[in-house]
Parts: structure tokens; C-alpha cells; sequence
């Protein structure tokens, strides 16, 4: 292989697209869902919630690893992985991509994690202190630690490129992508990308609340209403998008089925403001989506639709706001806000890739789905599409992204011609 | 890539670093060039119940190193590790954050195992002793949620200094820290930042942490002789002692660095990694992919073999990864590799997973700095399959222009790095 020197000309395409989400365990329901506004939040089944404040989350119900995995591979990993695994393999179904016909080097794999394998920590945790150290399982070291899915994925696929595994909570999936980008610009074909989370376990849940940002509603139509006048917090949810990323020499010269689009601006920033609040002001949050524009050679005009990262928390929303009119100034309002989170909750390292996963298809159908539980907007300045989808051609679409501990990343997504 | 279409290269301006033997960056290097070993009993709780009973603690004092009242108490160890090496390294490169572009200023920082201690301790806390499964939330600590996501390590790091370009933790286990300055040298060549805090940390000598390398025989059980039981490439080693600490760099772009006339410890010449989608703890003892990985990273910089004057190995003491380094050696240096000196710090400081890659990188900068190969304390007995120079017990004073480090970890990762004495100054003769 050529040294890995970095060669802008070497452009990044998505040619296969994998979802687990509540609202659909595979990328077409779970898009048929999203655009019909449907919301998988309920009541938390996988434990009893009622001693929790939150007794909400998008869950991903009676999901089946085995018809994946292995029964082995299965006790030695985490439900996280589980469903990354699948997300993965659908990935390179969706591209007609066959792992073994092509250089293992010239196969990265690249995701992005929150909180690990949480709830196989929790249960090893739990034996150690309970029971003792012996009792402490001997999957534990590979399970829970934050780079077991991208080892899992890598191993199941044969593929040895240069591979990675970023965090930056909310943000994570776009940094993953654009972690992907570079990899490719350096010599490598593939880089099987996004992330999952699987954050509903008893203690992942307790670790969340001390935040303050979670809706405590009971009902879920009334809790996670992003944008809406009666926006009180947000619902976790589990399940994210693994992407098959791809040079585009590559894909055209194995023909894929498809390219959805082309990664062609990335913009990343820090508040660097404080260790647990967003700055007050939307100034970073706002360079980042410039920065992205910029790197993408194009204007606020040439964007067709804004993915926002709809955060649920009325302050937190209104700075998204502030940050979107500062980058489309005049055009602010005739830029579509659409917010793929509202119907699944907040998914951390799987939620911007799966956000970047519904720009994608959106572009292939010319279509917005419609936020969920949008009704009132708290501004009247952005054109959000509620009610329900919206056809339009799209061609150009940005892709916000933030998270806990003042990350911010943009992505801008492009169709072919 | 430049506007002008030129590759824009990265320096080493700055370093700092937390470690067992020493929490500074000169201590650190007085220590390890003494050949002292900082692997003790562990200290931090009861560990008799443990196969492996000893670690490289470090005696660190974050209020001493500068953090304040409530930095101490909302960060969990590693980040405080982070933060102070972050403000040493700071310090040295003479940067003032007063007037550099800190929209231009990144931050990329690894970890391996992150908030493990804070989570562990709050699983103890809301759990009754791990008797409840769905456990109390009103006994939570405060700060829980920055301990479920090592994120936390970019954001307070980044906070520390108003840094406002892009941020990142690299979590690629132990081999988390060389790739957390390899993603911000690749960020300075495609022009994302100038400047760039990059490292690792890592504070994983908690019950949970090493209980989980005890069924899989790790680490060392050598627990009667914890001062010796750090062994790379000796016959009779018999695994890797935790450690913990971190070290931070400051990374710059090259025409910046020398135009403010700054100290340039070295240059990034070459960054590769591979996975060897084999197993997720398992080495193939053909060393393939490391192999792979250190010849791309060769081949980056125009590095030849007998160019290199200093290996700083994964070293980590395990059979298997002492055998499968010397093996991805000799296939990618030929016969040079039994001529330059190596050595693993791990026999002094410990393995610190995630965070140890970055302080074998700071130890690279200092090498070529100073001019000294630091030794592999405790090799005593050559082992046939590891028939390297492992540079035993004493330090080699050597004028060091291109070091290689290399590090392998859980999940099939194999990384290397080669620093080298910047072209400008050989050529000048400096």
C-alpha cells in the first residue's frame, strides 16, 4: 500500500446506509416511519422504571441479536454492539459490498461511542462487588471499553485499514464521518462509519439525570417536543446508522448500486464555555455550520435543508435558532428545519449518524419528514416542517450536530448528479 | 493541504507529563533515564482478593499541579492527569493563549477506559454495594454523567484553555494515545487547526479495571516483588503491570512554530495503524499488521530503516506482545533492527492503556531533545524469540534524530509513529 499521504482530490461518497432505530429495526421502516412522523418513545419495558424520574425512552423492542450474531459473539459483547453489528452488515448489503473480495487494508472501520457497552459494565460491576473479583467475567476487558464495536466490526469483516473510534457524545456520529473522510483522503477505499448507543440500561439512566436536561413528562407525546413553545427536555433513545463510506473511485469502479450523496463540508468547534452548559451565545455552534459551508466551497444559499440537533431544551433550542439565522442571516427562514431525533430521542454517538443517514434518504426521495410533537413553535423564525412530510428536490443538505461539554460539528451531505 | 497544494507539516512545541515516578515532565525524565521503577502494592484500595495485586500509581497532587477546589472534585482522575500535563506542555511551548487563534486552537486527547474509577465508585454508591440492580438514583455524586462519557476528557481540556476548534477523544484502547496525536497531526496537514493539545490519559487502577485483566492472566501476578515485576522482552515475564498517568503535546504547524522562533522538540514525520481483524486480545505471531503499520509510517517521512535511532517499544511485558514487536521489527527494519537500541518505559511506569501511548511519544520528543535512549529496567535474561537491543537496565547517552514508537492493543489495533529532528535544523547542522 502507498504511504498514507493525504490527497484531497480522493472524495468521500456513502454508498450503503444501516439503521436499528426504535421506530424500525432496518433502514427502509425506519425511514417509512420517520416520514410518516411516527414516534417510538414509550415507557421504558427493558427495566421497571417507576423509581426514576424519566420514565421515557426511544427503545429498540424485542430486538433479536441472533439473527445477526452468534450465540458465542453474543456473550461477548454488549447490546450496543449487538446492534452495531447489524446496522454494519446492512451497510454493506445496501452497497452490494463484499468484504472478502477486496484488500483487507483498504478497509477501515471508524465509529463513534458515547457510553460503551454500559450495561455489560453495570452487570460485571455489579459480580465484582457482589460476589468478588474472581467472579468478574472474562469478556469484561473487551465488552465494555469504547473501541469494542469498531474491534468487533473490524474482526467479523476482516478489515485492517486504519481504523478509529471517536467520542464527543452527541456530536460523535459527524466526527466519525469526518474521521472517515480523512482516512480515505489518506489511501484507504471503505470506512464502515456512524455510531449506536444503547444507553437504557438501570445506571447509564442514572448517570443521565444529573444533567438536568431530561424530560421527567410521563406522557409521551408531551416530553421531547423539539422547538415547540412546550419544549421540557429530552428522551434518550437507543439504535443509531452505520454507513458505508467509500472513495467515489471506488464505488464507481465496482459500480455500487447507489450513491446517496457525497461528504463535502465537515466544521467542528468547542465552546470551551463551561463543563456542563452550552455557551449563552450561539457563536461557536454557528462558525461550525460556516466553517462546514466553507470547507464545502458553498454559500448558506446553495443549502436546500438544515438536520438541526433539536436538543429539546427551550434555551438550548433557542440558540440553535439564533446559531442558524446568523449562518443564513436573510435566508433563515426559507431554509427547511427538519428533526429526524424527535420521533427515536436522543441517541449520543448513534444520533447524528442516523441523522446524517435520514439527509441521505431524503435527498434520494426529495422528501422532509415532518418533527414530531412540533406544534407550536417557540420561534417563528425558522421554517420547520411539522405536520407532516414535505416533498421537495433536494440536492445540498447540512447536518447539526452537538454535544454535552460544548461540542458542536456540521456536516454538509450532497447528491450525486 | 496548504492553499499552495504544499503538505503542511506538524512540530512537537510543547510537552508535559503526569507518570508514575514522577509528575512532571523533568521528573518523569530523570526517573525513567535513572532506570527507576515505580511499579508498587497498589495503594488505592484493597487488592488482596486480586490475582494481580500491583500497579505504577502516580503520587500526584492535583491541587500542587495546579488544578483548583472544584476542577479537583468535578474531573475524575485521568482528566486532572490531562489538565496539568496540558498546562505544563502549554507552558513550554511559550504559547500565549491570550493572543494565539483559539478558533485554530484543537484538541485531541485519548483514553482508553475513561471515567471508570467515577462510575465504579458511583456504582458502589447507588447500588448498595452492587446488591441492586436498579439501583438509587438519589445517591448519585454529582459529576456521574462526565464520568459515563470520556468526552468529558476534550471538553475540560478544551475549557481549560478557551480552545474552540474542532475537539476529540480517541478511543482505540491502548493504542488510544498515539492515535490521539496522530488524528491531531492529521488535522494540522488538512488545515483544521494550527495549533492542536494532543494526548492521553488514563487512571484505570480501580477494583473493577484490573479485576477485568485478571481472568485473561493480562497482568503480572508477580505480586512478591512488585518492584521487578514489569519485565519487556525478558525471559520471564509474565505480563503487564497497570499503570496510569498521561502526557499531553502540543502540536503546531510547522511555518508557525519556526516563525515565532519556538523550541522544536521534533517534527511528525509518519503516523499509521492497523487492525489486525484477527481477535479481540489475540496477536498472530507474524506481526503482519503492525509490520504494515510501521512501514507507512516509514514511508511518509522518506524514512529509511537504518535512519531510525531509537525504537521505543509497546514493550508491555505479555509473551505474546514482546514476541509479536520484535517480529514486526526485524520484518520492517530488516537487519537494522538488531542494531538500534530499544526499550519499553512500561517496565518503570507501568501499562497505562489508553494514556501510556502518549507518554511514549513525550519520551520520544525528550529522547531526541536530550539525547538519551531511556533503558528497559529488570531485562536480565535474553529470550531466544526476543533477541533484540533492548538497551537493559542503563540509559545510552546518543545523539537520537528519528525515533519510532509503536503500540498494539485490545480490539486488533497496531499504531506507529516516527518524530524525527526537523529537516531545517539537520540541514543547518544544529
Amino acid at each position: 500500500m502507498s504511504p498514507t499521504i493525504p490527497s484531497p482530490d480522493r472524495r468521500s461518497v456513502i454508498t450503503g446506509i444501516g439503521v436499528v432505530a426504535p421506530t424500525g429495526q432496518d433502514r427502509e421502516s425506519w425511514w417509512q416511519a420517520t416520514r410518516a412522523g411516527d414516534s417510538g418513545i414509550e415507557r421504558i419495558e427493558r427495566f421497571d422504571p417507576s423509581r426514576y424520574p424519566v420514565t421515557l425512552a426511544g427503545e429498540v423492542k424485542d430486538f433479536d441479536p441472533e439473527s445477526y450474531i452468534d450465540q458465542r459473539l453474543i456473550k461477548q459483547t454488549d447490546r450496543w454492539t449487538w446492534m452495531a453489528l447489524a446496522a454494519a452488515q446492512e451497510a454493506l448489503d445496501d452497497a452490494k459490498f463484499v468484504p472478502s473480495e477486496h484488500d483487507p487494508y483498504s478497509m477501515s472501520v471508524i465509529t463513534a461511542s458515547s457510553s460503551g457497552g454500559n450495561e455489560f459494565g453495570q452487570r460485571e460491576i455489579q459480580a465484582l462487588w457482589e460476589k468478588g473479583p474472581v467472579f468478574v467475567g472474562a469478556y469484561q476487558s473487551i465488552a465494555w471499553f469504547y473501541a469494542a464495536t469498531t474491534g468487533q466490526i473490524s474482526i467479523k469483516h476482516g478489515m485492517k485499514g486504519p481504523s478509529g473510534v471517536v467520542l464527543a457524545e452527541g456530536a460523535g456520529g459527524l466526527e466519525a464521518l469526518a474521521h472517515s473522510r480523512r482516512t480515505i483522503r489518506r489511501g484507504v477505499e471503505t470506512a464502515v462509519s456512524g455510531g449506536v448507543e444503547a444507553p437504557i440500561g438501570p445506571y447509564a439512566l442514572t448517570c443521565q439525570l444529573g444533567t438536568g436536561f431530561l424530560s421527567t413528562a410521563q406522557d409521551p407525546g408531551a416530553a421531547y417536543r423539539p422547538f415547540d413553545a412546550a419544549a421540557n427536555g429530552y428522551v434518550p433513545g437507543e439504535g443509531g446508522a452505520i454507513l458505508l463510506v467509500e472513495s467515489l473511485e471506488s464505488a464507481q469502479q465496482r459500480k455500487a448500486p447507489q450513491i446517496y450523496g457525497e461528504i463535502v463540508g465537515y466544521g467542528a468547534t468547542n465552546d470551551a464555555h463551561h463543563w456542563g452548559r452550552p455557551a449563552p451565545d450561539p457563536t461557536q455552534f454557528a462558525r461550525a455550520m460556516s466553517v462546514a459551508l466553507k470547507n464545502a466551497g458553498i454559500g448558506p444559499a446553495d443549502v436546500d435543508a438544515v438536520v438541526a440537533d433539536a436538543f429539546g431544551v427551550p434555551e438550548i433550542d433557542a440558540l440553535e435558532v439564533e446559531a442558524i439565522k446568523a449562518v443564513f442571516g436573510e435566508q433563515a427562514g426559507k431554509v427547511p428545519v427538519i428533526a429526524p431525533k424527535s420521533g427515536v430521542g436522543r441517541m449520543y454517538a448513534g444520533g447524528a449518524s442516523l441523522d446524517a443517514a435520514a439527509a441521505l434518504l431524503a435527498m434520494r426521495d426529495g422528501a422532509l419528514p415532518p418533527i414530531v410533537n412540533l406544534d407550536e413553535p417557540a420561534s417563528g423564525e425558522l421554517d420547520f416542517v411539522s405536520g407532516a412530510e414535505r416533498s421537495e428536490e433536494l440536492s445540498t443538505i447540512l447536518v447539526n450536530a452537538r454535544g454535552f461539554g460544548g461540542f458542536n460539528s456540521a456536516l454538509v451531505l450532497r447528491r450525486m448528479s | 493541504m496548504s492553499d499552495e497544494g504544499t503538505l503542511r507539516r506538524t512540530a512537537v512545541t510543547g510537552v508535559g507529563v503526569v507518570a508514575p515516578g514522577g509528575s512532571t515532565r523533568d521528573t518523569f525524565w530523570e526517573a525513567i533515564t535513572a532506570g527507576r521503577t515505580a511499579t508498587r502494592g497498589i495503594t488505592f484500595f484493597d487488592a488482596s482478593g486480586f490475582r494481580s495485586q500491583i500497579a505504577a500509581e502516580c503520587d500526584f497532587d492535583p491541587l500542587a499541579a495546579g488544578l483548583s477546589e472544584h476542577e479537583k472534585r468535578r474531573m475524575d482522575r485521568y482528566i486532572q492527569f490531562a489538565v496539568a500535563a496540558a498546562m505544563e506542555a502549554m507552558t513550554d511551548s511559550a504559547l500565549d493563549t491570550d493572543t494565539i487563534d483559539l478558533d485554530r486552537t484543537a484538541v485531541s486527547l485519548g483514553s482508553a477506559v475513561g471515567g471508570t474509577m467515577v462510575l465504579e465508585d458511583g456504582y458502589v454508591a447507588v447500588s448498595n454495594h452492587g446488591k441492586e440492580w436498579l439501583v438509587d438514583p438519589d445517591y448519585a455524586p454529582p459529576f456521574l454523567y462526565q464520568g459515563l462519557i470520556p468526552s468529558s476528557l476534550a471538553s475540560e481540556v478544551a475549557l481549560k484553555f478557551g480552545a474552540h476548534g474542532p475537539s476529540v477523544v480517541v478511543s482505540t484502547g491502548c493504542t488510544s494515545g498515539i492515535d490521539a496525536i496522530g488524528y491531531g497531526h492529521q488535522m494540522i496537514q488538512d488545515d483544521e487547526a494550527d495549533i492542536v493539545i494532543a494526548g492521553a490519559a488514563e487512571s484505570g487502577i480501580s477494583p473493577i479495571s484490573m479485576a477485568c485483566f485478571d481472568p485473561i492472566k493480562a497482568t503480572s501476578r508477580r505480586n512478591d516483588d512488585a518492584a521487578h515485576a514489569s519485565r519487556p522482552f525478558d525471559r520471564d515475564r509474565d505480563g503487564f503491570v497497570m499503570g496510569e498517568g498521561g502526557a499531553v503535546l502540543i502540536l503546531e504547524e510547522m511555518g508557525s512554530a519556526l516563525a515565532r522562533g519556538a523550541h522544536i522538540y521534533c517534527e511528525v514525520t509518519g503516523f499509521a495503524s492497523r487492525g489486525n481483524a484477527f481477535h479481540m486480545t489475540g496477536l498472530k505471531p507474524d506481526a503482519s499488521e503492525m509490520t504494515e503499520a510501521i512501514v507507512d509510517a516509514m514511508a511518509q517521512g522518506g524514512t529509511k530503516p537504518e535512519d531510525i535511532d531509537y525504537i521505543n517499544a509497546h514493550g508491555s511485558g505479555t509473551k505474546q506482545n514482546d514476541r509479536h514487536e520484535t517480529s514486526a521489527y526485524k520484518k520492517s527494519l530488516g537487519e537494522h533492527a538488531y542494531n538500534v537500541p530499544i526499550s519499553s518505559i512500561k517496565s518503570m511506569v507501568g501499562h497505562s492503556l489508553g494514556g501510556i501511548g502518549a507518554i511514549e511519544m513525550a519520551t520520544c520528543a525528550l529522547a531526541i531533545d536530550r539525547g538519551v535512549v531511556p533503558p528497559t529496567a529488570n531485562w536480565e535474561n535474553p529470550d531466544p524469540e526476543c533477541d533484540l537491543n533492548y538497551t537493559p537496565k542503563v540509559a545510552v547517552r546518543k545523539q537520537i534524530d528519528v525515533a519510532l514508537s509503536t503500540g498494539s492493543g485490545f480490539g486488533g489495533f497496531q499504531s506507529a509513529m516516527i518524530f524525527s529532528v526537523p529537516g531545517e535544523r539537520r540541514n543547518a547542522g544544529l
